[in-house]
């Protein structure tokens, strides 16, 4: 961890995983149900919360922070408020994902993979979210948008500035 | 449950379901014994719900209740296939064939089509039902569906899967019925041997002898798992039978369990499928309900469960040895081969792992024969198989056809060509552990055989088209990127292998490259294949190795002549403006970013290569096709 974090866990969220690792703690290979979990609760998994699961289920905090590296879907850092997430699947990507990418960057001036500084927005790439009759697409939280052309990037994020 | 509990739904149901199979005038005749005058099927699988097949849901039941019609059922199945053109909206039993439906359309439907003595929105209707005179044919005979025979996908689009009653009415627990009741575990793999099928997932195993050796291996203890964690970018299938018809794996992996001697299953999904997981896990609760799984199964004395365990994106976990230690909860590494799963696979008790296309079929085989199956397809690749068709190509969507179709009938019959007039230049297969089959090979047979024959593979079934603006060093790197990114890092020539193929590919396509490059890519692919230690890094080099044996040209146009004959590779790309075309209206200076286009008004312009980033807006911009690429 190259800065100090400012991880503060709730009462509440505190006492939603225990409760997570000890329904769970008893079913062989549960760890990865326990992270997913863990990353539901929280929306990240700082290493604070590792520790308390490798407390919890009893195993060393290597085997939880090698787990949660080794799956794309596991981030140990913050996310934007709302997540964008470009699929970078060929079917997407012989269609010009990559410049509708290109554009989200240049709009919110972040790299894929990183967070706006008022935490509005974080880019994610994504391997085929199975749209692929909506060539090329994104997803903004729950949400997918289809047939994009980088110019309408824009105008869908303004969207989610008010 | 008892059998005849089981046979009393699905009588309940049948005649429910048959009206869904398009069978014309008896189809009306059926309606009316129903109490349904009209059945409305809405898509409710990925693609269509993508493109707001909920709204449309939720607009014909208003619509339908404001209309006071109370004899009309709606359903919400799931993929149809063709889905380029969601939603999608077929009502029975005429069988009308409703495309890209807005909430709007949905109300006109109901008032012209769905009131009593209503008539068919011509207009509205998937145009490739419509011929030239105005007369409506069946969907069934419209190039994309006529070629396909739907085995694998038989109820997908006809049942609501979240309903067990109509998965029963169409034929899921049929086949597990036929086992318990009449067949000894040795039968039914005598006659999953007989039938000749073959893993859908990839590398074509045969699946009945998988469950041989299973059957063979003692042990206190073992495991029938689902390979549902399709992570090849492009490919659909297995997310589209989970979300259409999920009964139909739970079923087969309880007749697997059967044969081998097993009463435990995990079902491996991706996190990503969050439509697929939630269907699944209702479809599990309500095979509980109804004692379809758990203990003493259909009074068989035979217990079986069933448990979901969610992956969470790692490529490498669609490999069989990784997958079951990414369910015992650590690093989804493989481990080395052998011992094979059947004698130590997860929790080190004898496994079998089978894909959930490879489980859709088993139903069909129990009930019609092996002979039947075997009699579908090629002599040795039986049955269908179902491809994500995506790309280039005007129907993208989910086919299932015969093995030996060949790709020809694929793109140009059922996937209605490529648009925008462009030429196909050629499909690939098999993902990033395939390869391209080029325009000289589209009439080859697509099955097992033919396709390792000319270097590509089978694949789990995603095929993308490739139409002549795709650059195939591009496409190469494109996977070795994916590839590289996705090595789980325990073996070296697959960790570093893939990363040093990657960097040679990128310092081709940046006109860097010089001919001993292809002299290593080749050495070092062979290298990979030889001694990785798994299938991940066995195949990667595949895409390369096709590309460079079918489109070497391409690879010489970007070291000898440094040109990108595609126009893709940016760094090998210069524009120019041709001032006999220039009017000098400035508008690609104006919209230049790094203002590197000079020039008066109403006088030629002028691109200052040094500055240009090749970004392309100044070409998209011009009025007067006057900018050009080379």
């Amino acid at each position: 961890m190259d800065k100090k974090s400012d991880f503060h866990s709730s009462a509440q969220q505190t006492q939603k995983l225990k409760a997570v690792i000890e329904e769970s703690r008893s079913t062989p290979g549960c760890l990865m149900h326990v992270l997913q979990e863990a990353q539901g609760i929280y929306g990240y998994l700082p290493i604070e919360v590792q520790s308390m699961i490798a407390e919890g289920l009893g195993i060393s905090l290597s085997e939880v922070y090698g787990v949660a590296t080794f799956y794309s879907q596991f981030s140990l850092k913050p996310k934007g408020k709302h997540r964008i997430s470009v699929c970078l699947g060929t079917a997407c990507y012989v269609k010009g994902s990559d410049k509708i990418l290109e554009e989200i960057e240049k709009v919110l001036g972040i790299k894929c993979g990183e967070c706006t500084e008022d935490g509005l927005f974080s880019i994610d790439s994504c391997r085929c979210v199975g749209a692929c009759g909506l060539a090329p697409v994104m997803m903004i939280d729950n949400e997918v948008y289809g047939k994009l052309k980088p110019e309408m990037v824009k105008d869908i994020l303004d969207k989610y500035k008010a | 449950m008892t059998i005849k509990e089981l046979d009393a739904i699905r009588k309940n149901k049948e005649d429910l379901i048959k009206v869904r199979r398009l069978v014309k005038e008896e189809g009306e005749k059926l309606a009316k014994k129903t109490g349904y005058r009209k059945q409305v099927l809405v898509c409710g699988g990925t693609g269509c719900t993508s493109s707001h097949s909920m709204q449309v849901i939720e607009q014909l039941e208003k619509s339908l209740k404001e209309l006071n019609l109370t004899d009309i059922l709606v359903v919400k199945t799931g993929c149809f296939g063709l889905c380029a053109l969601g939603p999608i909206m077929i009502v029975y039993p005429e069988g009308a064939f409703y495309a890209q439906m807005t909430p709007e359309h949905v109300k006109t439907v109901a008032e012209q089509h769905l009131v009593k003595g209503g008539q068919i929105v011509k207009e509205l209707l998937y145009q490739g039902t419509v011929t030239k005179e105005g007369d409506i044919i069946p969907f069934s005979e419209t190039p994309f569906y006529k070629k396909q025979m739907r085995i694998a996908l038989r109820n997908c689009g006809v049942i609501a899967p979240e309903n067990i009653e109509e998965a029963i009415g169409a034929g899921d627990y049929s086949a597990l019925e036929k086992v318990l009741t009449s067949m000894s575990p040795d039968d039914v793999i005598n006659e999953m041997n007989a039938s000749g099928l073959r893993g859908r997932g990839g590398a074509g195993f045969p699946t009945g002898r998988k469950w041989s050796f299973a059957k063979a291996s003692q042990g206190d203890e073992k495991y029938v798992c689902c390979n549902a964690d399709e992570g090849d970018p492009g490919a659909f299938m297995d997310r589209s039978v989970l979300e259409g018809d999920p009964h139909c794996v739970l079923e087969a992996m309880t007749i697997a369990g059967y044969a081998i001697g097993a009463h435990h299953g995990f079902i491996y999904v991706r996190a990503e499928y969050p439509v697929a997981v939630e269907r699944l896990k209702i479809a599990i609760a309500q095979a509980r309900k109804y004692g379809l799984l758990g203990k003493d199964i259909l009074g068989s004395g035979f217990d079986f469960d069933i448990e979901i365990r969610l992956g969470a994106g790692a490529f490498v976990c669609g490999e069989e040895t990784a997958l079951m230690t990414s369910i015992e909860g650590h690093r989804g590494e493989p481990r080395p081969r052998p011992p094979f799963p059947a004698v130590k696979g997860l929790f080190g008790k004898p496994t079998i792992l089978n894909n959930v296309e490879t489980w859709a079929n088993v139903n069909p085989i129990i009930m019609n024969g092996a002979a039947w199956f075997s009699s579908i397809g090629t002599s040795t690749s039986s049955g269908t198989k179902v491809f994500a068709l995506g790309g280039k190509i005007t129907n993208v969507g989910l086919v299932e056809v015969p093995m030996g179709t060949t790709l020809r009938e694929i793109v140009e019959e059922i996937g209605g060509g490529i648009p925008n007039g462009k030429k196909f230049k050629a499909a690939q297969t098999g993902g990033p552990s395939g390869g391209c089959i080029p325009a000289e090979c589209i009439d080859t047979p697509i099955d097992y055989d033919s396709l390792i024959a000319i270097g590509s593979m089978m694949g789990s079934g995603g095929m993308i088209i490739l139409d002549e603006d795709t650059c195939m060093v591009d496409i190469a790197k494109f996977y070795l990127e994916f590839t590289a990114d996705e090595s789980c890092g325990k073996c070296t020539p697959c960790r570093i292998g893939t990363k040093r193929l990657l960097q040679l590919l990128t310092k081709i396509t940046e006109g860097k490259g010089e001919e001993e490059d292809l002299v290593k890519i080749e050495e070092l692919a062979n290298h990979m294949k030889q001694s990785s230690l798994c299938a991940l890094g066995q195949s990667a080099p595949n895409p390369v190795l096709s590309t460079m044996r079918y489109f070497k040209s391409e690879y010489l146009a970007h070291i000898v002549d440094k040109v990108c004959p595609a126009g893709v590779c940016k760094a090998l790309l210069t524009y120019h403006i041709e001032a006999d075309k220039c009017r000098g209206c400035t508008l690609c200076a104006r919209n230049c970013p790094v203002k590197a286009i000079s020039g008066e008004i109403k006088k030629p312009h002028v691109i200052d290569t040094s500055k240009c980033i090749k970004c392309g807006l100044c070409m998209a911009n011009c009025k007067f096709d006057a900018i050009t690429r080379i």
